[in-house]
């Protein structure tokens, strides 16, 4: 197939970009980045917030990149006086009404909104005028709402209904009151909410927050490993959030088949890890009870009993039950000590169950 | 992944999961996406609201039910059925796809012979599916270029659950509906690597890579590089293992986790035969129910704990990283590596890494798969050399045997069946929130689920003088067990739909005792209980 590419300038560089690319890719393309607040790749664009505006020669306003498509001889600028002048108006706007409350807030350094103040070296002050008093919504174990912090972006509407697909959420109300809730102004959990968590992947502030990592770290100290996740058979991928040697939350990262999109067990469920009932030391049942062992004790008990049952009723008097929860390498060893060691092909793991 | 194994040569979904995004038709069959995989259930969702047709096959009025184009309530157990009332319709519409057939397929005759037989009005009597939607589905299927199946456990777990799988193998074929992007027969599996346990030869018939043990010049392969005679002979599968358990055979067992006592069926006879055992090893994360009977526990390092990789459904390999030292000390496969050390075997690893080229270098599936391949996006298998890009869609020119073997099959109706002792029919599966054994430690998923709710229609409900948050008793010919009552009409009446997460709720001491006689799945779809309300 074809497609006549389209020749465009942008920040005077020339570009071709196939029909239908919007300016901000374009830019993007050009290893440009224009700020944006509303605007991401997974969800539909809306060009509402106006950070991501551009001068177009030609055009009467400043556009939105992220929803102006380009067009033959295009001539862009991202970052003209005007520009930059629009969008330290518009972050002051936006802060007028937000608590700055960096120091303390979960969000901060992984938070839009403070890194565009920062770079355009907006404080408050220039606007000033009636701020929300929204109590905090933390009646639930996954997710906390803090709608002060809410910039009305509307990407928490969008991952709901447009990765999700479950439609919880929508704007309510109007003008200065707008406000993003479920149906009848309620609260997640009294919601039909599954707590995916897509919303507080895409959130831009710190409105939405994973309740797990509050307190346990700010975020740029947070080592993220990305790994894949351990519950059912799709194969997502997620970054963990490592401090001090404890996992602290689970944050999305670009999977090859999930994107950032994940649910709630392997977004919120992943801290069994740290349960107090999990398992540190070998166990030896003496007296039908459990006592502590070391693992050499362990180790030579199983050689020796492992053995003596094979040697007094052969190979096919044990069996090994292997792990579909295990990595192919520890199944690998399960197969192999079963075939090599004891001498028997009684391998299986639960795919039949 | 017998059932597609005989079919096409390969047990493994046949298309990747992405392919579901720009399909035009969805033929979901038991299975509950949006809650047994949410992911592809959302992927699934959005792909219908973009205009793909989506039926969806399941007694229960699941999420996706109520979004389908077609919702085909079917009777439990009546899947091989509607799949051939749906073939007889194609091929008296002809509607076949002749060339596919003919150049792919063989023994098509014995297909036609046996689907003959179901007639639209005998197999709506059957189903329960009214024949206008028979004859509705029958040509969307048919006639939709980009159509796939998707099925999951309430295909399997059946006492057919092989034959469940051939006929949707038989469909496919039927149609030409495989080999090409968004098309196939695609079994969504429902742990994270039961892919990869089943590619890795723990299985009792084959060698990683679906090596037969019984093939004299495979087991030579084996036994060069392990250095020891091997055992040609087929061994014990799960149930098998328990029955050997329960009569004395088999006296030691090694179980890495698992936890049979709560996910396998009829678990009062997995509680004797655990008990039988003279010895016992289990390496678990927790004190399981099934942890309780060892002898000895080695403690497990979970997922965040272990460097290694995990098979997904779409059998593309992708890397676990280690995060956190592991809570034991030790890794498994380190600990797995001693014991074997310990046993004589002197092996050598000093990274998973290794222990993943060992393999790979007897596999020739997954002969170019490695670490340093696999770092960014995983790699899809077959992947037979280092320059190979992974094969995510099978079958394309021919498929794995050769040609698509058809088969003519015959509706099995289920083992057990309600009666007047036993009037309910118990259907099971999971939920959104809980995994098989994992989720009950996350605090959490406890905090908002903790107990199990057992699902009855309002009309039993009504019957049964229950509500919800009521506890009844649900009791078979096999055990016994408690729970509270949700009423909704999710289920059809006579129905009675519970998970199997909750220690508090052991809904398999109930299930059936009845397997698939091919795979050994047991029936946890379908079996006949009786419903009594407990005083609260």
């Amino acid at each position: 197939m074809c497609v006549d590419l389209i020749k465009l300038t942008i920040d005077g560089m020339e570009i071709e970009a196939s029909p239908g690319t919007t300016v901000l890719n374009a830019a993007e393309a050009l290893g440009i980045h224009i700020p944006r607040l509303c605007y991401d790749p997974s969800l539909s664009s809306v060009g509402a917030c106006r950070i991501c505006v551009v001068e177009i020669d030609g055009m009467r306003n400043l556009p939105a990149s992220c929803v102006t498509t380009v067009t033959p001889g295009m001539v862009v600028r991202t970052d003209t006086p005007a520009v930059i002048e629009a969008r330290k108006t518009i972050l002051e706007l936006l802060i007028a009404n937000h608590p700055l409350d960096c120091m303390t807030c979960e969000k901060a350094g992984d938070c839009k909104l403070q890194e565009y103040c920062y770079q355009y070296g907006v404080t408050k002050g220039a606007f000033t005028g009636e701020e929300h008093h929204y109590g905090l919504e933390e009646n639930n174990p996954f997710i906390v709402r803090d709608l002060n912090k809410c910039i009305v972006c509307g990407k928490c509407i969008r991952a709901c209904a447009e990765i999700t697909g479950k439609d919880i959420l929508d704007f309510a109300y109007r003008g200065f009151n707008t406000k993003v809730t479920p149906f009848g102004n309620t609260s997640y959990i009294e919601s039909d909410c599954v707590f995916c968590g897509n919303c507080v992947s895409v959130c831009p502030t710190g409105a939405l927050t994973e309740k797990q990592m509050s307190g346990k770290g700010r975020r740029w100290e947070l080592k993220k490993v990305r790994t894949t996740c351990p519950f059912c058979g799709t194969g997502c991928n997620f970054d963990l959030n490592v401090m001090d040697d404890k996992v602290v939350g689970v944050t999305s990262t670009n999977g090859p088949i999930n994107g950032r999109a994940l649910c709630v067990k392997g977004r919120f469920g992943w801290d069994y890890v740290h349960s107090p009932k999990r398992l540190t030391r070998p166990l030896i049942k003496k007296n039908g009870r459990f006592e502590e062992a070391t693992w050499g004790e362990a180790f030579d008990l199983i050689a020796t009993r492992f053995k003596e049952i094979k040697d007094k009723h052969g190979p096919g008097s044990f069996a090994a039950l292997s792990s579909a929860r295990c990595t192919n390498e520890e199944n690998y060893l399960v197969q192999k000590f079963s075939r090599v060691v004891m001498g028997t092909n009684n391998v299986d793991h639960c795919a039949r169950t | 992944m017998a059932g597609l194994a005989t079919s096409f040569g390969s047990g493994a979904m046949t298309n990747p999961i992405n392919d579901v995004n720009d399909s035009e038709l969805l033929f979901l069959t038991g299975t509950n996406a949006t809650e047994a995989h949410p992911i592809i259930g959302y992927k699934m969702r959005q792909a219908h609201r973009r205009g793909a047709k989506l039926i969806v096959i399941d007694p229960r009025r699941t999420e996706l039910a109520e979004e389908a184009d077609y919702w085909l309530q079917i009777k439990s157990g009546t899947d091989i059925a509607l799949l051939n009332g749906l073939m007889h319709i194609i091929i008296k519409e002809d509607l076949q796809d002749k060339k596919f057939i003919e150049e792919r397929c063989e023994n098509y005759e014995a297909l036609e012979a046996t689907v003959a037989k179901y007639d639209p009005e005998y197999v709506s009597e059957v189903t329960g599916v009214p024949v206008n939607i028979l004859y509705e589905v029958a040509r969307l299927y048919a006639t939709t270029k980009k159509a796939g199946i998707y099925y999951t456990l309430g295909i399997t777990e059946h006492i057919c659950g092989v034959r469940n799988v051939m006929s949707c193998a038989n469909i496919a074929m039927l149609t030409g509906h495989l080999g090409k992007p968004n098309t196939g027969v695609n079994p969504m599996r429902g742990q994270n690597n039961v892919q990869g346990a089943c590619d890795m030869g723990a299985l009792p018939n084959v060698f990683p890579g679906y090596q037969n043990v019984n093939n004299d010049e495979i087991r030579a392969k084996f036994e060069k590089a392990w250095g020891v005679a091997l055992d040609g002979k087929v061994g014990l599968k799960i149930p098998e293992m328990f029955e050997g358990a329960n009569h004395g055979t088999v006296k030691a067992m090694f179980i890495l986790g698992e936890n049979p006592v709560l996910t396998d069926p009829n678990s009062n006879h997995i509680r004797s035969g655990l008990k039988k055992l003279e010895f016992l090893v289990v390496q678990e994360l927790f004190l399981t129910e099934t942890a309780e009977y060892a002898d000895v526990i080695l403690p497990s390092a979970s997922f965040a704990e272990c460097d290694g990789t995990f098979t997904g459904t779409e059998r593309r390999v992708q890397r676990v990283r280690q995060a956190i030292v592991p809570l034991p000390g030790q890794a498994n496969w380190q600990t797995l590596n001693q014991m074997m050390i310990r046993m004589g075997c002197l092996t050598n690893y000093k990274h998973p890494g290794e222990i993943w080229d060992e393999m790979a270098s007897l596999t020739p599936s997954m002969a170019g798969i490695n670490y340093e391949r696999i770092d960014k996006d995983g790699l899809v298998w077959p992947c037979p050399t280092c320059d190979h890009p992974g094969t995510p869609i099978l079958h394309t020119a021919t498929f794995s045997r050769g040609k698509g073997l058809f088969q003519g099959i015959e509706h099995v109706p289920p083992g057990e069946m309600p009666d007047q002792d036993y009037p309910f029919l118990l259907n099971t599966g999971r939920i959104l929130q809980h995994y098989n054994v994992t989720t009950p430690y996350s605090a959490g998923i406890m905090t908002l689920w903790n107990e199990e709710y057992a699902w009855v229609n309002p009309d039993d409900a009504c019957e049964l003088d229950v509500e919800t948050g009521d506890r009844i008793r649900v009791s078979s010919r096999r055990g016994e067990c408690s729970s509270k009552v949700r009423v909704t009409d999710r289920v059809p009446k006579g129905m009675v739909w519970m998970s199997f997460h909750y220690t508090a709720s052991q809904t398999n001491a109930v299930t059936s005792h009845i397997l698939d006689p091919t795979s050994g799945t047991g029936e946890y779809k379908v079996c006949a209980v009786k419903v009594e309300k407990l005083a609260s």
